[in-house]
């Protein structure tokens, strides 16, 4: 067997190909140190085939059950009282940063309110909530640089809004008025901000993944110091993009961070349906990136991860963080999730394990929050958000023709004359459209 | 020493690597490549095929911009192609490097860095299997500045593939699919007939600030040799080259085909006495309808020949543009030679291409049509 095995390799180089020639180094370092086939075949699989990872032959026929695998954990710092189970994973937030974070809480809980009515009455066409989700957004934005770049699914409105959006902006893309930055051309909820760093929303699930990779290459090689995040939720992670994301990131050693909310439902497909593994953070490991799985409702648990997260990322070593929370709206306004879940159990999740409230208490036990403050500062929203939303509804909708810009950096020729062609048909027929509702053409 | 004279070195060592790859003597279709003549202004020239125009294209993209990224399955020892050749070791590993096996990671990550500002130059080993990438260029990088109201955009990246029928490439590694992305508004869509053109249009469309598909006609690799230009010159996307002038029947077509279709014009003009002028469109998204319309609107006659599947091929764009523009013109229903509606098959290469002989059959039924 061993006489065998040699006479295959070690025909000296003169007798390889051109292509072996260039590998003779290596080989012939290996070879040095192998008394043995097993030897020689246990430093190959271990050195190339694996990355370094020591691996050992058995005799023993096994194929492991991953049901005999323990789960990873679920990093928490507080219980669903807001009380500290270990004072020393207190990050000593500053009561500036702890007071933020939570008022950005309030804040999108408010926004959410509104236009989430305001669909309902059809003053705007679509609205997603973020309800449940609150601590997963802002505490994994406050773990950040502000300049990190962040590409998002959709329910990340937090995160925005914590970098500092403004609430107009938000009411602006709703309504797609002439307001808007990104100029009317995609639903509700798609924001983006080049200021913010954060990367306009698009429809089509876990695209962002691959291209957040992407962009995390582009950073290291710029040696800016920057990471990337990546949020998206467990049934994204399905995609085939979700893979590619993942195996690029770990083979190109790129400084991003995968943030899912695991929130238990895909629209309407429970995470049963949607995988059969330790969620998505059992993943990690098969592609050779950090992982952990955090609570999704412990607003000082996804900070501290995602601070943590991000030391290891700047050294170009890719990281997923789990973060398991609970859907508590509906998967959108065209959803109603009663067809598909029982009322009990939403009920329950709201008022057992909310992130808000859990979040409070912990402001409340150091002292630096009130129930007078917290009311005063839900109503001073509620009013600020009611105002910015009635200021966006009245401005118009953008220019007509302005629909035909950014196709392309500058307006090819083909663009221009079915521009040309619109406004002339507008002129005959414009009595048949919307016209009072832009700012005409 | 150039890298261009490295990159042909190289070429001779691992010729046999690619021989297995691509052998015209087993092309039953035998195109005849029809040489361009650089222009002059540009200065010196070498003779290069159109796998080194590619190869030095990317060089001196890779040379003026230290943000400028290659990428891609093998690219890194040279490309199963031998495009990339030379370019790792002159440009470092994290600037030419190979990526796993996946077309829409290949695609997105380089969206990824565009978005950043870096320029992607990403390949996709064979545009048949650009697919997987498809959601990705199509929902993804040609939508980035539209709907983002020009916040972001991914105008660095270029997707160069390869393209087009070998001879015996079979079901996949054959297919033509321009016509797929000329229906996705945001994206550029090139195809080069030649090394002058391959290199100009390259530089072209790195430098270029919207997402650009370069298709590389992979039967010309090798076979086509032109007097390449040296330096950095760019050819202007969007439009078309007139590539023979003529007087009776216009003639339009792109990449490999181009060389079919002169070809086929040869032997009519020999034959039966008509002049024919051959149009390569080059870029087909956004196309240049005004230069075709012109000659058009000149001969009265129009055919269009691709090797893609006829039925919604990019011909039926072209085709019912012209009829639009050129109505009182024509004095002849437009014709199209194109590949039938089957998949790409392997044996029947020689019987699926729309070959010379249809084309000089399709122009004289042009001239000869009766009202």
């Amino acid at each position: 067997m061993l006489s065998q095995f040699r006479r295959c390799f070690i025909p000296t180089s003169s007798q390889m190909s051109s292509v072996v020639v260039l590998r003779e180094s290596l080989q012939s370092v290996i070879l040095r140190h192998c008394s043995t086939a097993s030897d020689f075949r246990i430093g190959e699989f271990t050195d190339k085939y694996l990355s370094h990872r020591k691996v050992e032959f058995t005799e023993k026929l096994e194929i492991p059950s991953p049901y005999q695998q323990s789960t990873i954990p679920i990093y928490r710092v507080t219980n669903s009282e807001g009380e500290f189970i270990d004072p020393n994973y207190d990050p000593d937030l500053t009561k500036e940063l702890a007071i933020k974070m939570y008022q950005n809480m309030i804040t999108l809980h408010q926004m959410d309110k509104i236009l989430y009515d305001s669909q309902r009455q059809g003053r705007i066409s679509f609205y997603m909530a973020n309800a449940g989700e609150e601590a997963a957004q802002i505490g994994s934005a406050a773990g950040l640089r502000d300049d990190d770049l962040m590409f998002g699914q959709y329910r990340e409105a937090g995160s925005l809004l914590y970098r500092g959006f403004p609430l107009e902006s938000f009411m602006h893309q709703c309504y797609g008025n002439a307001k808007d930055i990104g100029g009317g051309k995609q639903m509700p909820i798609h924001y983006g901000s080049a200021k913010h760093h954060y990367v306009t929303i698009s429809s089509p699930l876990a695209t962002q993944l691959p291209q957040a990779v992407g962009s995390a290459y582009a950073f290291k090689r710029e040696r800016n110091g920057r990471v990337v995040i990546a949020y998206f939720g467990e049934g994204a992670a399905s995609e085939g993009d979700a893979h590619a994301a993942m195996n690029m990131a770990a083979t190109l050693k790129c400084p991003v961070i995968f943030f899912c909310r695991n929130n238990g439902y895909a629209i309407s497909t429970p995470a049963t349906e949607q995988y059969s593994g330790d969620g998505i953070c059992g993943r990690a490991s098969g592609y050779g990136i950090h992982a952990i799985r955090v609570d999704g409702n412990d607003l000082i648990a996804v900070y501290n991860a995602t601070k943590a997260a991000r030391e290891i990322a700047e050294r170009n070593e890719p990281v997923l963080i789990e973060a398991m929370t609970y859907r508590i709206s509906h998967h959108s306004t065209s959803d109603d999730s009663t067809a598909y879940r029982s009322t009990e159990e939403l009920t329950t999740w709201n008022q057992k394990d909310n992130p808000i409230t859990r979040f409070r208490t912990v402001l409340q036990n150091k002292g630096w929050w009130s129930d007078e403050e917290d009311k005063a500062y839900r109503e001073k929203m509620r009013k600020e958000i009611m105002s910015a939303f009635l200021n966006a509804e009245k401005i118009p909708k953008p220019h007509i023709l302005s629909m035909f810009d950014d196709v392309y950096k500058e307006m090819p020729k083909n663009l221009q004359e079915q521009r040309n062609e619109l406004a002339e048909h507008l002129n005959h027929y414009g009595k048949h459209y919307p016209m009072k509702d832009f700012q005409g053409i | 020493m150039t890298l261009y004279h490295l990159a042909v070195e190289r070429m001779a060592l691992r010729g046999k690597i690619v021989k297995s790859l691509i052998s015209l003597r087993r092309c039953a279709s035998g195109i005849a490549f029809v040489p361009s003549e650089p222009d002059p202004s540009l200065g010196e020239t070498t003779r290069m095929n159109l796998c080194q125009a590619v190869n030095n294209a990317m060089d001196i993209a890779l040379a003026n911009d230290s943000a400028a990224c290659l990428f891609g399955e093998d690219v890194a020892f040279g490309g199963v192609f031998r495009c990339t050749v030379g370019l790792q070791e002159k440009y470092g590993k994290d600037r030419v490097f190979n990526t796993p096996i996946c077309e829409q990671g290949i695609a997105g990550f380089g969206i990824g860095m565009a978005v950043c500002g870096s320029t992607a130059i990403a390949e996709i080993q064979f545009a048949d299997y650009i697919y997987p990438a498809f959601d990705q260029i199509v929902n993804e990088a040609a939508k980035y500045r539209y709907r983002s109201g020009n916040l972001f955009n991914c105008g660095k990246l270029t997707i160069r593939t390869t393209w087009g029928a070998v001879g015996h490439g079979g079901l996949y590694h054959s297919q033509s699919p321009e016509a797929y992305f000329t229906h996705a508004p945001g994206l550029k869509v090139v195809v080069p007939r030649g090394p002058i053109q391959a290199k100009g249009l390259l530089l072209a469309c790195i430098q270029n600030e919207n997402p650009c598909i370069f298709f590389e006609p992979k039967l010309l690799y090798r076979s086509a040799i032109e007097n390449v230009p040296i330096g950095d010159y760019k050819i202007e996307l969007e439009k078309a080259e007139v590539v023979k002038e003529g007087e009776n029947v216009t003639v339009v077509s792109w990449g490999t085909q181009l060389h079919v279709a002169l070809d086929a014009v040869n032997e009519i003009e020999k034959e039966v006495g008509v002049s024919c002028e051959v149009i390569d469109l080059r870029t087909l998204l956004p196309w240049d309808v005004d230069r075709v319309v012109k000659s058009v609107n000149k001969t009265g006659h129009l055919m269009i020949t691709h090797e893609a599947p006829i039925t919604s091929g990019f011909a039926a764009e072209i085709s019912t543009k012209i009829q639009e523009r050129c109505f009182v013109r024509l004095e002849a229903p437009i014709s199209r030679v194109c590949g039938w509606d089957t998949p790409f098959p392997y044996i029947f290469e020689p019987f699926y291409l729309p070959t010379k002989w249809r084309i000089v059959e399709g122009i004289k039924k042009l001239i000869d049509f009766q009202h």
